[in-house]
């Protein structure tokens, strides 16, 4: 395939830079964007098209999030969503890892528990919801029970891939140079398996928030999510509609950071594999 | 650096109504962030029906830009290209280009008949006209065996065919052909060359075949167009003229073929090392027939 | 033979999970875990039958309306939108936003707009389910080669006819990826939708067992949900294979050289 794109580079650039030039840069549309979007969502209240009081305008809902960004309460519940967050992802990917890593490197085990694994996977978490609550009522073990169920199996699956992905001459390679198995874990499984694993802790990440929040708004486990049903029945409209924006935003910062993040790690690991392969 | 100013560099043009397509002093420039890229500066030279014409030219001598603005891909910046007397503005319906990324031109997700069916079908040809177009088009590439594959499954080369194929289906009067055989193993292109050959003489199509491969440009064409080095101009047009039945064993052992190879080759050199013509020049090296 | 080595492997493990299971609970149930052949009974008991009706297929059908609506919706408006550069830089950090936003946080926000009904739990499916099939369309589009649209182009393909045979396929392996998460937050947030807000449904059947301490109808509801979620991954994956062959196809070809 190489011979055909050897001459395209030259044409791509060529491209790449028309596209540049383009008159705005992208974030100026991406802002006109946001800009639009609270502005429909400012009129549609004021219109009358739907009650203020089930959709207050967005500035009444900012001018609510900036006010909650000065209180303690707000920050704790963040921290507790986070806390409960993190946990669960690092259990999760610990877990994931070293089952991924046990069961991936050997042929028996995999063709094993490929049945078991591609039936307990599909299983919604969402159904653990109520044995978490008779074990653990609305303690934080509730959502690691949750998060961790969820995204185990994400990462479980990438990592599978990823030892699965291991070039074999590679392998014979390290074999013929008499690494032992440890050595041939850390130098040649290992760095194959890291961009799958990557991969599966950034669409992990997504999951644990998904539901350390549904944890917290079905359970009443401590967070945010719990703080939106409070708003909610207690007829906070504005305040609950501020707290939303506030877990979107959230969702959005933990996207970025775990970009970055994997960018940073894979940055030796360039061209390895196209953004389409998770 | 001499430029072009002091007479339109180009190659040779016909009397007005007899050429069936014209480019006349095309010029391209890309306009990026870090500054202007000219590509092609100014370009003038005509096809007459029922030709078979090569452009060659050192690497980075724009022969993709002018190949697509030629097929009405990308508007030139200044400068006209004429098809029929009209000018082209968006892809014609008259002409069919054969890409040299023949994987990713083809689509993988239709069966080869339905690669070379598609134009067609889309153009609203009635079904039995479709399916005879098609089944002519891949017999006349050698692939009737295989309507019901992916392109996928084939090797390069007859991927190439089934481009070829839908090209020639499509029943155009001028067929475009950006550097088809650059990706393919020499054997193949061989063959693939004779294909174009035969396919060219069988349906009277004209032909503009871009290569960066001196010989097959030699070999192919009635005429090969040499381009000078970005920003382009036309170097040299010249006639080639070896016997209308070419071989590839004795064409390319005539004496004749390895003079107009010497010729073609010193002519890239000079363009490669900024050489540009001073005039227009339309050179015929022995005397024109 | 090979076959008879095939069906132990794909069975071993789950045979000896259940046997291990029923010598855990040998001694009598604990109050958590029910025996297998408890569980069997009641799931038998609670779900052939009435509850059939009145609660699974109901959960079963606006799962499929909201996730048909998600995957109809977003690759309509995702083809909009992708197929023009400045529509995708407008409304790229607004969609982001969105698909970041857990899904969950709708369900008192539809609740106060559309009421507590069955529309309002298709309108929740929906608007937690459209956000991957959209962003997926999106960059499905985006990221078509430019040499298919140069062929599509230059041989007069455009409309209707280019949308129909070159960009929907050429963007279909992405879509299909978004269609798999989708059905995924469809599930759980039919769930939920149920448990926060209904007097009807699975999700609110299997939380009123477990306010009722009824353990083994609790783990029969849990089965269901797992049952649910198998099958809906087992029609995904045989329409996946049908529907991206050449893709796998192509991939193979590809990887081999």
């Amino acid at each position: 395939m190489s011979a055909i794109t050897s001459t395209a580079p030259a044409e791509a650039r060529q491209a790449k830079r028309r596209k540049s030039g383009s008159k705005f840069p992208n974030g100026f549309w991406g802002l006109i964007g946001i800009v639009t979007f609270l502005g429909i969502w400012e009129l549609v209240p004021a219109l009358g098209i739907v009650e203020a009081a089930y959709l207050p305008p967005a500035s009444e809902v900012l001018m609510t999030l900036f006010a909650d960004l000065a209180l303690t309460a707000f920050w704790v519940a963040v921290g507790e969503t986070m806390l409960a967050w993190f946990i669960g992802l690092a259990a999760a990917v610990l877990l994931a890892l070293v089952l991924g890593l046990v069961i991936g490197m050997s042929s028996f085990l995999r063709r094993a528990t490929n049945s078991t694994i591609e039936f307990l996977r599909p299983i919604p978490s969402v159904a653990l919801i109520p044995l978490a609550v008779l074990l653990f009522g609305t303690k934080i073990e509730s959502s690691l029970m949750l998060i961790i169920y969820a995204c185990f199996w994400q990462v479980l699956i990438q990592v599978l891939y990823g030892v699965a992905d291991v070039d074999n001459v590679a392998m014979q390679t390290a074999r013929s140079y008499g690494f032992s198995q440890i050595q041939r874990i850390r130098d040649v499984i290992f760095p194959t398996m890291l961009p799958y694993l990557m991969t599966g802790i950034r669409l992990g990440a997504a999951v644990a928030l998904i539901l350390a929040i549904t944890a917290e708004l079905i359970i009443g486990a401590p967070g945010l999510g719990k703080e939106i049903q409070l708003a909610q029945s207690g007829g906070a409209i504005a305040g609950m509609y501020a707290l939303i924006v506030a877990t979107g935003l959230l969702g959005v910062a933990i996207n970025l950071c775990m970009r970055i993040i994997e960018k940073r790690v894979l940055s030796w690991h360039a061209s390895v594999r196209g953004e389409n392969a998770a | 650096m001499l430029s072009s100013q002091n007479g339109t560099a180009g190659g040779r043009t016909l009397p007005e109504g007899e050429a069936l397509l014209s480019v006349r002093g095309l010029k391209k420039v890309y306009h990026t962030d870090g500054g202007d890229i000219e590509a092609v500066r100014d370009l003038t030279f005509d096809l007459g029906h029922g030709e078979l014409v090569c452009l060659v030219g050192p690497s980075g001598s724009g022969k993709t830009t002018l190949l697509k603005c030629i097929a009405g891909l990308l508007g030139a910046t200044s400068g006209e290209v004429l098809l029929d007397g009209q000018k082209v503005t968006g892809p014609p319906k008259k002409m069919a280009v054969v890409f040299q990324e023949y994987g990713r031109s083809l689509f993988p997700w239709l069966r080869v008949a339905d690669n070379v069916e598609l134009p067609l079908k889309n153009a609203g040809v009635p079904k039995a006209e479709r399916k005879k177009l098609v089944d002519d088009a891949l017999e006349a590439v050698g692939l009737s065996h295989v309507p019901k594959s992916y392109p996928w499954q084939l090797s390069g080369g007859m991927q190439q065919r089934v481009a070829i194929a839908r090209a020639v289906a499509y029943q155009p009067e001028v067929l475009l052909m950006d550097e088809p055989f650059a990706a393919v193993d020499a054997q193949t292109r061989a063959d693939l060359e004779d294909l174009i050959r035969n396919v060219w003489k069988k349906l009277g199509v004209t032909v503009l075949f871009v290569t960066h491969d001196i010989d097959e440009s030699i070999y192919l064409g009635q005429r090969v167009i040499i381009l000078s080095s970005s920003p382009t101009v036309v170097q040299e047009d010249i006639l080639i003229d070896l016997p209308a039945e070419r071989d590839q064993l004795e064409t390319r052992s005539l004496p004749r073929f390895t003079e107009l190879r010497h010729h073609v080759y010193a002519e890239i050199q000079k363009a490669k090392q900024g050489h540009r013509p001073e005039e227009a020049k339309t050179k015929f090296l022995t005397n024109p027939k | 033979m090979k076959l008879l080595k095939s069906i132990s492997f794909i069975l071993a493990l789950p045979v000896l999970l259940i046997l291990w299971w029923v010598a855990a609970t040998l001694g009598g149930a604990s109050f958590f875990v029910p025996t297998p052949a408890d569980l069997g009974k009641t799931f038998i008991e609670t779900w052939v039958g009435e509850r059939m009706f009145t609660d699974v297929l109901p959960s079963v059908q606006r799962l499929v309306l909201g996730v048909l609506g998600a995957i109809v919706l977003g690759v309509l408006l995702g083809l909009l939108v992708g197929m023009n550069r400045t529509a995708r830089a407008i409304t790229e950090p607004v969609f982001e936003f969105f698909r970041a936003l857990p899904p969950p946080v709708l369900i008192p926000v539809l609740m106060l707009l559309v009421g507590i009904n069955d529309g309002m739990k298709i309108a929740v499916i929906i608007s937690g389910a459209i956000w991957p099939v959209l962003l997926n369309t999106i960059e499905g589009v985006r990221a078509i080669d430019p040499v298919q649209n140069e062929t599509s182009r230059s041989y007069g393909i455009s409309g209707l006819a280019r949308i129909r045979y070159q960009v929907l396929p050429s963007a279909t392996p992405t879509i299909m990826a978004g269609i798999r998460q989708c059905l995924s937050i469809g599930l759980i947030l039919m769930v939920i939708s149920e448990m926060f807000a209904s007097s009807s449904g699975l999700g609110f059947a299997i939380v009123q067992f477990q306010r009722s301490f009824a353990v083994p109808e609790m783990w029969s509801g849990i089965v269901v949900l797992g049952l649910i979620g198998v099958i809906m991954s087992f029609i995904f994956q045989w329409i996946e294979r049908r529907v991206l062959r050449w893709y796998n196809g192509l991939k193979e070809v590809e990887n081999a050289v």
